[in-house]
């Protein structure tokens, strides 16, 4: 029965981890959350400190608080991983997302599709007398209503780019170990 | 050992090279040279493997330089078993050296192995030229893809500069923090490839930068600690290999921490020695093969002490009904293992053995308070349960009961300073129960992952580095057969290595599992066609003895032990034998069978039977 109530207790958290940008370091976090069985909803990763060769990975997951602090515990024992931050847990921060949506049709649903995108404050990138593509930038749930829109408008093709966050404030987080600037 | 003029002559030139690097010439090398070098510098004087194509290059170095000792083993599995038995009984790093393809493959469950364990390796593997990779060039395989998860972290080094810095990380990433393997994938033209030494002491500095695991526990979690212990009515104590792999001190010291608070102890499979047998607080092993008065104290302590210890579901059973009613404290080295199957309430990340240190001088400065304790009534409760005699077995007659024959091995050795290995399972079982020992690191069984085939080899690397002391490999005859082929390993460097197998003709837990869960159906667990051990010793040149009467084995274990060389020892014992006391899977601690005609525990239920 206390495991059933754990089971209900699933929170989302984003989280946020520095790791230094080699090969191999992607496909360590991945196989950890496959191999224990965590889950990923969104996973996104790009070099952030070319000089130091750092990336960063921004990951929403979901589990009990017990698994997403084993998550943390597990991913900062990565070598190659040098901070892991639960921004859900530190408090108010940013989460923002960029999806490409194009859709294909004609006639009024044409103009409602440039009318919603107007209200959305996505912008035309591509257009064809039977198409558009528009760039939509915001929460994950401002996208996701977004494209559920344009899915009644005509056929739909998106691309999305996961979750990006970061925290609000003046606080900026820099690395807790210092790097050698010599390291090859 | 001799060496003979030729290799004298490396060796000077060697020396000369040394000089000169330390001069600060620029200095000049092959990568598969620099490899022997860092592991020189690095203190490695053996490694464990088998040569092959892509690793040519670095066994050529190793020829001429002649500065290490390398092991020739007869598979590349055993190479890691045997670099493990040598860690786990030194505190040293163990090394292994292997080619591309089929050589890392056949690592791969040693060092799934080493993980599960914690025993730190580092294995250098051979690989494909770099051009060729991604080719399915012969003997090829992706092996930091493969060995990603079952490693503590693994290199594939594409770039000549990164050889020196990356083996020197490896070493001390598989030594600091919670011990673990690390491989060094080395591609052949590396290996050729032109290394510059100048840069290697600045290597050697750095690589501590990046992994630091914490060592040192906060001074205010040891206070809550000493807190905690100090309010127990029931306290017990919980310590795995952790302490072990902290090194001698941190056994000392859980040894001074009971003495000075006469705290009832238990130890996991793999903390037995941390804590000697001999000490009366001592209450055996705990887990579902372990004592009846260490798993009753376990489920009625009120506090309970785990230190280095992980939870795992052998010594748990049914967590929700794990020790219901205590407070726990949880000391490890891994964060990850503090709340990941019980959750504690004061969770203490550390070295096992600075965080015993700093406990007990802290309740040595409470004294009083610790004087005060009263935990006469648990005692007296636990010696009730002692009292039952759980391990009790009868011998009768002449057929050796595979407890007895451990039993009598074992006090056969209490005077030796013997080392132990053994096979996976019920042989292993009956030995961490009738096989006591007083001291760390006498020790060396596959716990985490279960390698059946894991101890012969593994006594081999135990007696590389132990080349004066009794090695003993507890087996059973199924799990001998795994790795066998080792043998030829054995006779090569005349390892006196004694192989005592029970042999029941069964896979016996296999057997017993069938017994209680599967209706008595033996599925394919009857170790048919066995050879005739002792023809199979003397055709490897060494010792066979048989024996299938009690009375006979006394006689028998004395020949083994006065053999100078190796002995392969063939117990004949009763096959029908069960390893009792027993939690049933899916139960908890206070429902144990405590032996075959037990109807008070429980039997096992339909969530149990799913559970291993």
């Amino acid at each position: 029965m206390a495991q059933q109530a754990m089971q209900d207790d699933k929170a989302r958290h984003t989280l946020s981890v520095l790791v230094d940008n080699e090969a191999g370091v992607l496909a360590r976090v991945i196989g950890l959350f496959s191999g224990r069985g965590y889950n990923i909803e969104s996973l996104t990763v790009a070099e952030v400190d070319r000089e130091n060769s750092l990336s960063r990975i921004s990951i929403v997951t979901r589990g009990t608080p017990m698994v997403i602090e084993q998550i943390k515990a597990q991913l900062d024992r990565i070598v190659p991983v040098h901070n892991v931050r639960d921004l859900t847990q530190q408090g108010v921060h940013i989460e923002r997302e960029l999806a490409l949506v194009k859709v294909a049709n004609t006639g009024d649903a044409r103009i409602e599709a440039l009318r919603i995108a107007d209200t959305f404050r996505a912008s035309t990138l591509d257009s064809t007398l039977a198409s558009f593509i528009f760039e939509v930038t915001g929460s994950r749930s401002k996208i996701t209503a977004f494209v559920e829109l344009m899915r009644s408008l005509g056929d739909v093709e998106i691309a999305r780019t996961g979750v990006s966050a970061i925290a609000r404030g003046g606080n900026v987080d820099m690395l807790v170990r210092p790097l050698d600037s010599t390291k090859n | 050992m001799t060496a003979t003029a030729q290799q004298k002559r490396a060796l000077s030139e060697a020396d000369d090279l040394d000089a000169k690097a330390k001069a600060g010439a620029e200095f000049k090398t092959t990568g598969a040279e620099a490899v022997l070098r860092v592991l020189e510098d690095l203190g490695v004087d053996v490694i464990f493997g088998y040569p092959g194509g892509a690793v040519l290059p670095i066994y050529d170095a190793l020829f001429q330089r002649n500065s290490i000792r390398h092991i020739l083993v007869r598979h590349e599995q055993a190479a890691v078993h045997a670099a493990e038995g040598y860690a786990r009984s030194t505190g040293k790093v163990g090394v292994v050296l292997v080619t591309s393809g089929p050589g890392a493959t056949n690592a791969v469950t040693g060092l799934t192995d080493a993980l599960l364990d914690s025993v730190p390796i580092l294995c250098i593997s051979g690989q494909v030229p770099t051009h060729l990779i991604g080719n399915d060039a012969f003997q090829e395989a992706d092996t930091v893809g493969i060995t990603r998860a079952c490693t503590k972290y693994n290199y594939l080094i594409k770039d000549a500069e990164r050889l020196v810095p990356a083996l020197y990380e490896a070493f001390h990433v598989a030594r600091s923090g919670r011990p673990g393997p690390v491989v060094v994938d080395l591609p052949k033209d590396i290996q050729f490839a032109e290394i510059d030494m100048q840069t290697a002491d600045a290597a050697k500095t750095r690589a501590t930068r990046r992994y630091r695991p914490v060592v040192k526990p906060p001074e205010s979690a040891i206070k809550q600690a000493a807190d905690m212990l100090l309010s127990a009515q029931r306290p017990v104590i919980y310590g795995g290999g952790g302490i072990i792999n902290a090194g001698d001190e941190a056994s000392k010291t859980l040894a001074e921490l009971v003495a000075l608070t006469r705290f009832p102890a238990t130890l996991t499979l793999m903390g037995l020695g941390a804590l000697p047998a001999e000490d009366k607080h001592f209450l055996g092993m705990l887990g579902m093969h372990g004592t009846y008065e260490a798993n009753m104290a376990m489920y009625h302590a009120d506090v309970m002490l785990n230190i280095g210890a992980r939870f795992d579901d052998r010594v748990t059973g049914l967590t929700s009904g794990f020790s219901p009613n205590s407070r726990k404290i949880h000391i490890d080295i891994d964060k990850s293992s503090i709340d990941k199957n019980i959750k504690v309430e004061l969770g203490i990340v550390g070295d096992a053995g600075q965080a015993l240190k700093m406990l007990v001088a802290e309740l040595k400065k409470r004294k009083t308070a610790l004087g005060r304790m009263n935990i006469k009534e648990w005692w007296e409760k636990i010696e009730d349960w002692r009292s039952i005699r759980c391990l009790d077995y009868d011998q009768k007659g002449d057929i050796i009961k595979p407890q007895y024959a451990i039993h009598r091995l074992w006090q056969k050795c209490a005077k030796k300073d013997v080392y132990v290995t053994t096979e996976v399972g019920q042989h292993q079982m009956w030995a961490a129960q009738y096989f006591g020992f007083n001291a760390p690191r006498h020790w060396m069984t596959s716990g985490g992952l279960g390698t059946m085939g894991y101890g012969l080899p593994s006594a081999m690397g135990v007696q590389i580095a132990h080349p004066n002391k009794t090695v003993i490999d507890i087996a059973g005859e199924a799990s001998f057969m795994m790795n066998m082929q080792e043998l030829s390993t054995i006779a090569q460097y005349q390892l006196p290595v004694k192989v005592f197998i029970i042999n029941n003709e069964w896979m016996g837990m296999v057997r017993q599992w069938q017994e209680l869960i599967h209706g008595g159906r033996y599925s394919e667990s009857y170790s048919a066609s066995l050879p005739d051990f002792v023809k199979l010793a003397d055709c490897f040149g060494m010792k066979g003895i048989s024996v299938a009467r009690a009375g006979d084995l006394d006689g028998a274990i004395d020949e083994m032990l006065t053999t100078k060389g190796a002995v392969l020892m063939d117990v004949r014992v009763a096959k029908e034998e069960n390893c009792f006391p027993m939690i049933p899977s899916g139960a908890p601690h206070n429902q144990m069978l405590l032996g075959p005609n037990d109807k008070t525990g429980s039997s096992v239920s339909e969530e149990g039977k799913i559970l291993l």
